[in-house]
């Protein structure tokens, strides 16, 4: 280790002045900042839908088979005006919310059991792996046999549809938890239920909070598909029924209309509520970008 | 004696007989860990005591078990021979009288701003109230500089930053023992010479009682004031050093380097440089 290297170059030192030369952040151009916006760029993309939706109906030029925008916004107009749409959308989205909440409140039961025994573990891997593929709606028929036709057929099919899935994502959250964070709210003296609740509920909450994204539209495609299959329960029909009845009579832009308000509802509910949801709690936590 | 020594009465005149017990007790400890094939002994027969205000160090290469000895010591696994006592008490569980600051950045739970991170655990564990633990946590993020930061989240801070408010945490839950698992070893040689410096000031400010994990012979010599050398598989007592002696400027005299060096010697167990080899490198591995 003798190798010696005088270095050719003089050694030198700058004083330095505050930076005052040109501002140190500068605002980005407007163009820039409006693409930045979300809401922007989704109704972009709505519009050109829209145009495009516009186009292949003019040219199609079959009103019974596909019904241009336009009609299709007139029936959805008439449809909401005259308040049938709406109350379709109530009755709909009554028996979701029951179905959904029920539906998460097993979910909860099952995986603070199952992440605190070993039999509680076997029970929902066992269950999941048993149910969880089993579409919904094949279920119905059966329903209707034990529940008769009415709300409680369409809210065991929900509940259904909403618990395995919702289950499995909080469990594989649950799992997630770093060791660390474990270990710092059992340092503190946290145990059993307020574990759960303090710590692992909210360090699983991405998972969490896909979980119910994914139970909220199969859900909500459940129902609809249950409406069309046995229609009205006891003298109610929901969105699903509108529209089923409306294929019946060949009203094709009521049958749009119909649909929109599903798409509709499922938007506001993804765009206000879920991303609202994330926004407040995990991307503000730095837990998701 | 020196300026660190915590009991200014209890010097090393002070017989045996009189002094004060050891605050943290670890009698003959040997710990296991279960992998999915095997046991693997972490430690075996480790004992050592820790006195009121020590900055006592554990200090060891790889897999010679000194985190697992922390986290036994924290309560999170059980010891499979000997006996642990904090103030007399046999250790059974995880408690807030020992508080762990780990090496992990996510220690910090990120859906809490940094004061209510240092707020949390203090009415959780049933101490106090909540205007009173609002203070506590204001008073303790003062202390280690980060009033500004108070409703910040912990991902927009920086790795020094997180460490600060985990020490701030702990201190805040004002534990008989500070538990620190190389806390510093994830930041970058800068902020961990200043991490060392600010973590002496808390020190001399609060003395507190202080057991920490390091594997740097330089982070053990200036930061602890009692250096317990560890030797792998599994982790042994090598050796008890007393550093008081020596402190973030010390740090290039001759005294700190023949510490140092002597500290290397023994952690692995080569021969003094004036020592006679009459055997090779391979038997002392072999002597195990």
């Amino acid at each position: 280790m003798t190798i010696s290297h005088t270095p050719r170059r003089d050694e030198y030192e700058i004083e330095l002045v505050p930076f005052t030369e040109q501002p140190v952040e500068r605002s980005l151009p407007l163009a820039t900042r409006l693409w930045q916006q979300g809401w922007l760029r989704k109704t972009l993309i709505l519009i050109a839908l829209a145009l495009v939706w516009e186009l292949v109906a003019h040219l199609q030029n079959n009103d019974l088979l596909l019904p241009s925008f336009s009609q299709t916004a007139q029936a959805l107009f008439n449809g909401l005006a005259s308040g049938e749409l709406l109350v379709k959308a109530g009755v709909s989205l009554k028996v979701l919310l029951q179905g959904y909440a029920i539906g998460i409140v097993l979910a909860f039961a099952l995986t603070t059991l199952a992440v605190s025994t070993q039999f509680g573990r076997d029970l929902l891997s066992t269950f999941t792996a048993m149910l969880n593929p089993l579409p919904a709606i094949a279920l119905l028929p059966l329903a209707l046999l034990w529940f008769g036709l009415g709300q409680s057929s369409l809210i065991f099919v929900l509940v259904h549809s909403v618990l395995w899935p919702l289950a499995l994502s909080t469990y594989a959250g649950f799992l997630g938890v770093s060791e660390t964070q474990r270990m710092a709210g059992r340092n503190y003296g946290l145990k059993g239920p307020r574990f759960v609740a303090l710590i692992l509920v909210p360090a699983a909450l991405p998972s969490i909070l896909s979980g119910l994204k994914v139970s909220w539209a199969f859900a909500w495609r459940t129902l609809i598909a249950a409406e069309l299959v046995f229609g009205a329960s006891s003298g109610q029909g929901g969105l699903g029924w509108y529209i089923y009845q409306n294929r019946n009579e060949l009203y094709t832009d009521n049958v749009f209309a119909g649909l929109t308000v599903v798409i509709v509802i499922g938007l506001l509910v993804e765009n206000l509520v879920f991303n609202g949801l994330e926004r407040i709690t995990v991307k503000r936590w730095g837990m998701q970008r | 004696m020196n300026a660190l020594n915590p009991h200014p009465g209890l010097s090393s005149a002070t017989p045996a007989s009189l002094a004060p017990p050891a605050l943290l007790e670890v009698d003959r400890v040997s710990l296991e860990y279960r992998t999915r094939e095997r046991i693997v002994r972490a430690t075996h027969e480790v004992s050592f005591e820790v006195d009121p205000g020590d900055r006592f160090i554990l200090l060891g290469p790889s897999g010679c078990g000194k985190s697992t000895l922390l986290k036994a010591v924290a309560g999170f696994l059980k010891p499979e021979d000997g006996e642990m006592r904090l103030a007399g008490q046999t250790i059974e569980g995880p408690g807030a009288d020992r508080i762990v600051v780990f090496q992990e950045f996510d220690q910090l739970l990120p859906w809490k701003t940094v004061k209510q991170n240092v707020m949390f655990p203090l009415p959780a564990s049933g101490s106090l109230g909540k205007s009173e633990a609002a203070e506590r946590a204001e008073l303790y993020l003062e202390k280690v500089g980060l009033a500004a930061f108070m409703n910040a989240y912990p991902h927009t801070l920086s790795g020094g930053m997180k460490a600060r408010v985990a020490i701030a945490r702990a201190l805040a839950m004002q534990p008989k023992i500070l538990l620190m698992d190389e806390p510093f070893a994830a930041l970058d040689a800068l902020t961990r010479r200043k991490m060392q410096e600010e973590l002496l000031e808390l020190w001399q400010e609060i003395r507190f009682t202080l057991l920490f994990v390091t594997h740097s012979i330089e982070e053990a010599l200036v930061v602890g004031n009692r250096i317990l050398l560890l030797s792998p598989h599994p982790g042994r007592v090598r050796a008890e050093i007393n550093s008081d002696a020596f402190d973030l400027h010390s740090s290039g005299s001759i005294a700190f380097q023949n510490a140092a060096q002597r500290i290397h010697r023994l952690l692995f167990n080569e021969q003094a440089p004036d020592a006679i080899q009459d055997f090779s490198f391979q038997d002392i591995r072999l002597s195990y």
